[in-house]
């Protein structure tokens, strides 16, 4: 193959992996954008293979056979749950090849003869830096999102300057690898230090990020792998590496920047973990306590006030479901009585009562509902569903595609709001809301649908917390400050399916479970707490 | 090639791909990065130069280093690249199937 008829190659291979990415932005296209990619990807390396003239080296095809079905399988058995940690791992392992082919280069094996040795050892250990950190900060990453580290930010002390330390050493080494020229000494310092030095730089870095900066930070890994691969290309001298490598670090910088704009927040604050760091630390405590007696001591998390009870007229039976340990699901209905039981005389209400006192925690109280939350749904013209990360973690997607179906038989119009970093991983709730059948048509992004809360019968919200805190728009002295938020709280009446009424990873308690019209609680696995809307409805 | 030429590249092809992608429904970001993400795994190029040259090496231990670091990383990267698009395909075709 001409050295012509190469370069042609790599720039035509370079458009279409463009058109493919352009293509995957558009929901029409989108599959065909895919496939786009995908071929060029596999054009690149026939080219690759015929141009180095290397189709003969037989051991290439083992070695991609065993990558194949791994990930193969890997692509085939994934849940959509797990998808965000799937991301980021394979994200690692991009970049973890990065850095393999700078560590080759540096070493000088297996790369064509170079008249530029300088260029050469800075961009291999420039690649093995950015590559190794792609890897490290996407295990911790894949580690936090698959519940193997705590989701909570890890702060070290000194962690800023730690980091600010070894970015030092880290330009230090690349400016050293431009001395080492073939010194093999040197060029064994420059690599060991490169390899130890990032490492602990990706690792320290991912452990003070957030649950909630997830997406923010796997996008942004996204985007140094390319640009580790782009480096790389550079070291070894090939065209397209470069080209395909440098698109894709843009492109995943600008999705980072979308999103870091949804969120209002700098990307430096939520590298540096001020965004997800809880107020006051006696605030996560007390909270964090709250949440280990709710399970142990299988305490229903309603409580009903005597005093005030007895003014209201329809009356409300609480029913205690025990938990069991292995699944802690507290549930609670709440039932219109006959008027004429008065309150105080009702037995459950007797017996929650040294539970509640028990916990101490001045706790958000459910108030006797004047309606139920089915009734609501039941005479609802219009409903607005906001999914967040409890609805993935109960796996409740099904459960909420059938009570939006439900709904809509009863004549109502039925909308999903989704906040721009619901989940662990942007656009997580779409992913799970398409595999549960959810018309795509019927997500509205934040912007399209905030004004529409306000004249909405009922918002039902499903395992969300910050992203429809109320305190985001006045707390000035919360890390969600200026978040945008949905405005569930300007709905008529709104239905809160969550686990429990802790905070969101952002630590900041939400004003919405103290309000005591117009919202209803339903804790617990929002699969029971839909399935009993579900059987209210019917 | 040049340096200069490369890191050229380099610079076009960033802002080229800044430009491409400006409004991207958040429908789509989660099919998107891992797309992209796949597009990652393109560093298999230089892994499989790095084997293919390696395997036709003289010395020894460069046929040794450069056939088992060069192996791994060419799994790791098709493993990244077959994953990822496989995925993506697997999410696109859920949005997919709605259009009826």
């Amino acid at each position: 193959m001409s050295h012509t008829f190469y370069i042609i190659a790599c720039a035509i291979l370079s458009v279409t992996v463009l058109i493919g990415i352009s293509f995957l932005s558009k929901v029409k296209t989108a599959v065909a954008g895919n496939l786009i990619s995908a071929v060029s990807l596999f054009l690149g390396v026939v080219i690759t293979l015929v141009y180095n003239n290397i189709l003969s080296a037989w051991s290439i095809f083992p070695f991609m056979l065993i990558g194949i079905l791994i990930g193969g399988a890997l692509a085939a058995r994934v849940k959509m749950i797990q998808m965000p940690q799937l991301v980021a791992l394979l994200n690692g392992l991009g970049g973890f090849a990065s850095a393999l082919v700078g560590t080759l280069s540096l070493l000088g094996v297996g790369i064509p003869e170079t008249d530029y040795p300088l260029f050469v050892n800075v961009t291999s250990v420039l690649a093995i830096v950015v590559g190794l950190v792609t890897l490290f900060g996407s295990l911790v990453a894949a580690g936090k999102l698959h519940r193997l580290f705590p989701q909570k930010p890890v702060v070290w002390k000194n962690h800023s300057l730690i980091l600010n330390l070894c970015l030092i050493l880290l330009v230090g080494i690349t400016v050293y690898a431009a001395f080492v020229g073939d010194n093999p000494s040197m060029i064994a310092v420059a690599l060991i230090g490169s390899i130890v030095i990032s490492s602990f730089f990706g690792v320290a870095f991912a452990i003070r990020v957030g649950g909630a900066d997830m997406p923010i930070t796997i996008s942004l890994l996204n985007s140094l792998s390319g640009v580790a691969g782009a480096i790389a290309g550079m070291a070894v001298n090939d065209l397209l590496l470069v080209a395909v490598g440098g698109i894709v670090g843009a492109s995943g910088l600008l999705l980072t920047q979308v999103m870091c704009r949804a969120m209002n927040r700098g990307l430096g604050d939520i590298l540096t973990g001020k965004t997800s760091v809880t107020p006051s630390k006696q605030k996560a405590e007390t909270s964090k306590v709250v949440k280990t007696k709710t399970i142990t001591e299988m305490t229903p998390v309603a409580e009903v006030e005597t005093t005030p009870v007895i003014e209201t007229e329809p009356v409300a039976e609480v029913e205690k479901v025990p938990l069991t340990q292995v699944d802690p699901v507290p549930v609670i209905e709440t039932k219109p009585v006959p008027e004429t039981e008065p309150v105080s005389e009702t037995k459950p209400v007797s017996e929650t009562e040294p539970v509640a006192e028990a916990v101490q925690e001045p706790k958000p109280e459910e108030e006797p509902a004047k309606t139920t939350p089915a009734d609501i749904l039941t005479n609802a013209k219009s409903v607005i569903i906001v999914p967040g990360y409890g609805m993935a973690l109960a796996q409740a997607q099904h459960l909420v595609k059938q009570l939006a179906d439900k709904l809509e038989e009863n004549g109502a119009d039925v909308k999903f709001a989704i906040h721009p970093v619901a989940g662990r991983m942007p656009g997580h709730m779409n992913v799970l809301l398409a595999e549960a059948d959810v018309p795509y048509d019927k997500l509205f992004e934040m912007d399209a649908v905030n004004d529409d809360f306000a004249s909405t019968d009922a918002a039902i919200v499903i395992g969300a917390n910050d992203v429809i805190n109320p305190s985001a728009r006045d707390a000035a002295d919360t890390p969600i400050y200026g978040m945008p938020v949905l405005n569930v709280d300007q709905a008529k009446e709104v239905i809160i399916c969550n686990y429990d009424l802790n905070p969101g990873y952002s630590g900041v308690d939400n004003p919405l479970y103290k309000r005591e019209e117009r919202v209803h609680l339903l804790l617990g696995d929002a699969k029971d707490s839909l399935e009993s809307l579900l059987k209210g409805l019917a | 090639m040049h340096p200069i030429i490369l890191l050229l590249v380099f610079v076009v092809a960033t802002v080229v791909g800044y430009l491409i992608i400006k409004q991207v429904p958040s429908l789509l970001h989660t099919p998107l990065m891992s797309g992209m993400n796949a597009l990652s795994g393109i560093t298999l190029l230089g892994a499989l130069t790095a084997v293919g040259f390696t395997f036709f090496a003289t010395s020894r231990g460069e046929l040794l280093l450069g056939q088992i670091l060069g192996g791994i990383a060419i799994i790791a990267a098709t493993v990244n690249v077959i994953g990822g698009f496989g995925v993506t395909h697997r999410m696109l075709k859920m949005f997919d199937k709605k259009k009826k």
